[in-house]
């Protein structure tokens, strides 16, 4: 059976990891290359690397990144952040990744989604969708810039439509629980799960193991993203897929 | 010193298959060019996207002539992904098209209804997976039943010739995962992103070239 996925998130700036791994085999924290390789032994299922740099005439430096974690690590990778046309898809592929997704720019142009997903295959188009609950509503809505914008769009049917488009995967945030640590989002989840065949990756909020089970078992996601409980040393990848393991979640267990 | 040609045709990460024979001593350079095929010590034809849009570009650049011919006179041949379905007759996805057509089988969609408990299982089959093995084999020398590799794909191999299939996975139905005739192997797995479990088998190819 498939296994369910346990994925770090680096957030990368100017070619620097922002919130540090705080592992202690690391001799150069801030470098995401040397982040990723720790996450590749401790059994980590995938990797993401989320660039915000601000400026779009540095890309080549997470361009550089993905070379040399490429170079490095054989696990899946996906880099988001900043992507707004085909060239950079292109480039960010050929560097070495797997995976792109996209955000704002699916949201100005849903067709972008279209063609890239025509023309690099919907296997490595992850659509990321930033959503916030609607006040005192069983809704959603999208969001852009951080969670600044608020599109009105409908954040179930928007999936739908991604998928439609071509979505291979869709990354969800909740804006709500982002950064909070008190847990995904579970009925904004467990919501869009259901709507879409393609796989679903939960992120934002998780703060302990319950969380991610949560996420999995309830919110029915096939992923889960988190950054700071394995950044900060909370727990190891290990320590969280075997409670997950004993609690009947399918998970691939690394020696 | 030998070296595998690994196939060119415009689509995906083709990278991570160069750099994961380096990674296990094996030379690998990327190419598109039928000559560099013709000469290779070895061959793999990676590929994502869609299956008649890889048709369409080996068509374009010419390939499809020379890998039929390093295949004909015995050169190790390894197809990854929509590489594996590629050697295939004909393929379902977005209509009914014609493949390379070294190994007999047809390449189809994952069933829409497949359920796990009461939930609908997605489509594409996104992940790490199990391979049950049916066959000995020298490309797995080095794998065990029941080693997780990572897939993603929305199609598999459905093939009348039962003793080409090598090793099958469990994803609402069971498929086959490796294939393997003579020269030719084909896995539905990336072994580029199954971590050191997956670079043994690039090892076990490396070493029949």
């Amino acid at each position: 059976m498939l296994t369910k996925r346990i994925i770090p998130c680096l957030d990368v700036k100017d070619g620097r990891v922002v919130k540090g791994v705080n592992f202690v085999d690391l001799i150069d924290a801030g470098d995401p290359v040397e982040s990723a390789m720790a996450y590749d032994r401790a059994g980590a299922d995938e990797l993401t690397f989320l660039d915000i740099t601000a400026s779009h005439e540095k890309r080549d430096i997470i361009i550089d990144v993905i070379r040399r974690t490429a170079d490095n690590i054989f696990l899946p990778l996906t880099v988001g952040g900043g992507i707004r046309t085909l060239e950079d898809i292109k480039a960010i592929l050929r560097a070495g990744a797997d995976k792109v997704s996209i955000n704002t720019a699916a949201v100005h142009d849903p067709i972008f989604v279209k063609r890239a997903s025509e023309r690099f295959g919907s296997q490595c188009i992850v659509v990321a969708i930033d959503a916030k609950q609607k006040q005192g509503k069983n809704a959603w809505e999208v969001y852009t810039h951080g969670g600044r914008n608020n599109t009105g769009i409908d954040a179930i049917g928007w999936a739908v439509k991604m998928e439609e488009y071509g979505a291979g995967e869709i990354l969800l945030t909740s804006m709500d629980r982002d950064g909070t640590n008190i847990g995904y989002d579970i009925p904004l989840t467990r919501s869009l799960s259901d709507a879409v065949k393609v796989p679903v990756i939960a992120s934002g909020g998780a703060g302990n193991i319950d969380h991610l089970y949560e996420a999995l078992d309830i919110g029915g996601a096939d992923a889960v993203l988190a950054a700071s409980i394995f950044h900060y040393g909370t727990y190891t990848i290990g320590q969280v897929k075997k409670v997950l393991s004993e609690r009947g979640v399918n998970m691939r267990m690394t020696r | 010193m030998k070296k595998i040609a690994v196939i060119d045709y415009g689509m995906g990460n083709l990278r991570s298959v160069q750099k994961g024979f380096e990674k296990v001593g094996v030379d690998a350079f990327i190419t598109d060019k039928p000559e560099d095929i013709l000469s290779a010590d070895g061959v793999v034809l990676p590929g994502v996207g869609a299956f008649k849009d890889c048709m369409d570009n080996l068509e374009a650049d010419k390939l499809i002539e020379p890998i039929k011919e390093v295949v004909a006179k015995g050169t190790p041949f390894l197809g990854i992904c929509l590489g594996l379905q590629l050697l295939f007759t004909e393929s379902e996805e977005f209509g009914i098209h014609k493949g390379l057509d070294i190994l007999p089988g047809r390449i189809r969609r994952f069933p829409a209804d497949m359920l796990e408990g009461d939930r609908n299982l997605k489509v594409p089959h996104m992940g790490w997976n199990r391979i049950s093995i049916k066959k000995e084999c020298p490309l797995l020398s080095d794998t065990a039943d029941g080693d997780y590799f990572y897939f993603v794909h929305s199609y598999y191999v459905d093939t009348p010739d039962k003793d080409i299939i090598l090793t099958t996975t469990d994803y609402g139905i069971n498929f086959t995962s490796a294939v393997c005739r003579d020269n030719v192997y084909g896995v539905q797995f990336h072994p580029e992103k199954s971590q050191d479990i997956g670079l043994k088998i690039f090892k076990r190819f490396g070493e029949m070239i």
